[in-house]
């Protein structure tokens, strides 16, 4: 199935390119086999890339445009069941519409490689970042990883190919970018040689599982209450597994391309010794960051903790990066109307993180940013004042606080 | 240490190459003075609407850190240059997500510049420029506006000569070698890196004392909060109209009182009554009800809510009846019939002349665009 060697990228290059084209450089490095698409925003511009790239004749795929997103993501799945290595993507509305074939993916422990470019979820109408798209997978299977910058993007696609191929795994991808922060703004980025991506990431080989005349097999048959339990507990222990895998895959990136953070997991930003930590997802960090920094200039002890990987969710590191801090603020651009607290999905993964440690800080949910609305450096310094006075007083007047929504 | 912002406004879809063109430009020169940059567009004008303005951002930064510090803020509130492709939003700019006019200036810092690509003079554009409390400089391109389509792209140089002038008023944004090698390297063009050069000789800039310009109050309106707003998605239909101004006779629809178009045109259309058959046509295929029925018949195009679209030229049968004008050449939204009635031959004199000129103007709008470019290929070539 391997198609011919894209002649880009002999050597490294630098380039001024967004998010998503960061990806759809990834795809061509990682030499895929397979992808399909269908528009929908901010998603489509990994589309336009890849389509210039395979018109342009500098990277050969089999592009199938879908009639839908519901057959785009069946398409890759079955692409990956003969051992094609596949990408596709959407947005919003558009990923809920591919929904049941992308519950089977994860269920065949098919590796497809998936980008949601994040956007409010319909109706009304927007184009806006917000997390609730991607997050409708996290109880299936898939891996979920939140990026934050245009180099984070290509770097991780190419890391989660290696992850999801690998035997011991075999689980679908998701790369959430949010849309515009991300999937528009063009940063300059390096991109590695066909070399060393070669180098790194080895051929997908699905062995006995591949669906081929030579290996005359059966997928997805009809079950019972005999054996569903099994066949869920398979998937439990492939998800148990890759987080040792993505260990792996991330400590040989860092020897093969020469960066990379210390953990894969989780971004700490001037956590230690901070005794209040606002902790976040995706291109939240930026500024996020800034307000840290400004803050820790006037004397603040505060600090910014990324979760970079949302599922497998890393509780063991949080609980080690997160231990001793006296008051947490976790901010949500997502929502989860009737939840325990009223508030964010993070919010509630976070707290459930947090139940069996000794000393439990204060936790605060700040929901904020829905639908692209950007978060300025002075909501970041409202928050933290807020749970100032929570850790200050030892009360919580409100667990959960919506910023920067128009009252009246 | 320092960050430098630009910020390009252009006609969306029609000229969207050419902004783009001009931002990732200035940060691949950039790079060749050691700094680091990033380009975008906005992303709330995006799926760009043809001719609706829009922007997009350079920003230049010495160090990384100092370029997430720019970035903390996604949508710059003050940027040391402005740049204009179209003169006629000199009159102030609206995305289509609609948040009251924006004066062409409002993020030009104080000491910035604002270039404005243009056939009219430093006088003519601050009639519509608004005022601001602080100096800033005009430079202006002489040259017609370039318009383009979302398919084709029309490559007259005008990116090379807003980068030239670009480096003549921004020196610490990028140098003039910088950017010359940097175009050299991008398009491998003698010409394109001779064009910014001539663009850099030739500027020159005009000082705008605070205070100078357009003394009009941009008009704006307030967003409800939640707790005001209707729930399940609702929006109230606009009541139907009534008789022409109040009166008895002919029809005005009732309109948004907060949905005004005026950013949106890059032409109008200016009514000949007297050849005027009253078919109902324009009347009848304006996209935005935009025509009043007069007292005697007439229609009488409402410039509150007219789009610039020109399906009224289009589907006109009588020649020369309607025709799109270039949105420059008017001050006001006034009235073009009360214009008519107070007085018929200085109309139509005006009128006459306007038409005349407007011959040689190559804009796009909404209805004919420059993209679709095979009848003006056809127009060339005979």
């Amino acid at each position: 199935m391997a198609t011919a060697q894209t002649a880009l990228y002999q050597e490294p290059k630098e380039e001024l390119i967004s998010g998503s084209e960061a990806i759809g450089i990834a795809c061509a490095l990682a030499d895929v086999d397979v992808i399909t698409a269908y528009p929908i925003r901010p998603y489509d511009t990994v589309m336009q890339y890849v389509s210039r790239l395979k018109a342009d004749g500098a990277f050969d795929f089999d592009y199938i445009i879908a009639e839908s997103e519901h057959s785009q993501f069946e398409i890759v799945k079955h692409a990956s069941a003969v051992g094609a290595r596949t990408f596709t993507g959407s947005s919003g509305v558009g990923w809920f519409y591919a929904f049941e074939a992308i519950t089977v993916t994860a269920g065949l422990r098919m590796p497809v490689v998936a980008m949601v470019g994040n956007r409010a979820l319909d109706d009304p109408g927007a184009f806006g970042v917000e997390h609730n798209d991607a997050m409708a997978v996290r109880d299936l299977g898939w891996h979920l990883y939140w990026v934050a910058t245009a180099q984070e993007a290509l770097d991780m696609a190419l890391i989660a190919w290696k992850v999801a191929e690998d035997p011991r795994v075999l689980l679908p991808f998701a790369l959430s970018c949010d849309g515009s922060f991300l999937t528009h703004s063009q940063a300059i980025v390096q991109v590695p040689s066909q070399g060393q991506v070669k180098k790194f990431l080895p051929d997908y080989k699905r062995g006995t599982l591949q669906l081929h005349p030579d290996n005359p097999i059966t997928v997805a048959p009809q079950v019972n209450e005999d054996w569903l339990m099994e066949i869920r507990k398979q998937t439990d222990e492939a998800m148990r597994r890759t987080s040792a895998v993505i260990i792996e895959a991330y400590d040989e990136f860092k020897e093969v391309f020469g960066r990379g953070d210390p953990s894969p997991f989780i971004e700490e930003y001037m956590c230690e010794d901070a005794e209040i930590i606002l902790v976040g997802m995706g291109t939240l960090a930026m500024p996020t960051r800034v307000a840290v920094r400004r803050m820790r200039e006037a004397g603040k002890k505060v600090g910014f903790l990324r979760i970079k990987f949302f599922r497998p969710f890393p509780t063991q590191e949080l609980q080690n990066a997160l231990r001793g801090a006296k008051g947490i603020a976790v901010i949500d651009r997502d929502y989860s109307y009737g939840s325990p607290a009223y508030g964010g999905v993070l919010f509630h993964e976070l707290r459930s993180t947090m139940y069996p440690m000794d000393e439990r800080p204060v936790m605060l949910n700040f929901i904020a940013g829905l639908g692209g609305r950007e978060v300025m450096v002075h909501d970041i310094n409202e928050i933290v004042e807020t749970t100032q006075k929570a850790v200050d007083t030892g009360k919580i007047d409100q667990e959960t606080t919506w910023v920067a929504v128009r009252e009246q | 240490m320092a960050t430098l912002a630009v910020e390009v406004v252009y006609r969306g879809i029609f000229q969207r190459t050419l902004a783009r063109n001009i931002v990732r430009q200035i940060v691949f020169a950039a790079r060749k003075d050691n700094k680091i940059g990033t380009a975008f567009g906005r992303y709330s004008d995006s799926p760009e609407r043809n001719g609706i303005p829009a922007k997009q951002f350079a920003i230049v930064c010495d160090t990384a850190l100092e370029l997430e510090e720019s970035l903390a803020v996604y949508e710059a509130t003050n940027v040391d240059v402005t740049i204009n492709l179209d003169d006629a939003m000199c009159k102030g700019i609206e995305s289509w997500a609609w948040y009251g006019l924006q004066p062409i200036n409002e993020l030009t810092r104080p000491g910035g510049t604002l270039i404005v690509t243009s056939r009219q003079d430093a006088d003519a554009l601050l009639e519509d420029i608004h005022q601001k409390a602080s100096a800033y400089n005009l430079a202006i391109i002489p040259s017609t506006v370039s318009f383009s389509g979302l398919w084709v792209y029309k490559d007259d140089h005008t990116d090379m000569r807003v980068l030239g002038t670009l480096c003549k008023v921004c020196p610490d944004l990028v140098s003039l070698k910088a950017m010359k090698d940097s175009v050299n390297e991008q398009t491998g063009s003698d010409t394109k890196v001779s064009s910014v050069q001539m663009a850099f000789d030739r500027t020159t800039t005009r000082p705008v004392e605070p205070g100078e310009g357009n003394h009009e109050t941009p008009f704006s309106f307030d967003l409800p909060g939640w707790k005001n707003m209707e729930e399940g998605l609702v929006i109230r239909a606009i009541p139907e109209g009534g008789g022409f101004r109040g009166g008895d006779e002919g029809y005005q629809p009732a309109r948004n009182e907060v949905f005004k178009k005026w950013s949106t045109r890059s032409m109008r259309p200016v009514i000949n009554f007297e050849t005027c058959i009253k078919c109902t046509l324009c009347w009848l295929q304006c996209p935005d009800t935009c025509f009043d029925v007069t007292p005697d018949g007439l229609y009488d195009a409402n410039m509150e809510s007219c789009c610039g679209c020109g399906v009224c030229e289009a589907v006109c049968p009588v020649p020369d009846c309607v025709t799109m004008v270039s949105e420059s050449e008017f001050n006001d939204n006034n009235s073009q019939w009360e214009a008519w009635t107070a007085d018929k031959d200085s109309y139509n004199k005006w009128s006459t002349v306007l038409v005349e000129k407007q011959k040689s103007e190559t804009r796009s709008h909404g209805f004919h665009h420059v993209g679709g470019y095979e009848e003006e290929i056809k127009a060339e070539e005979a």
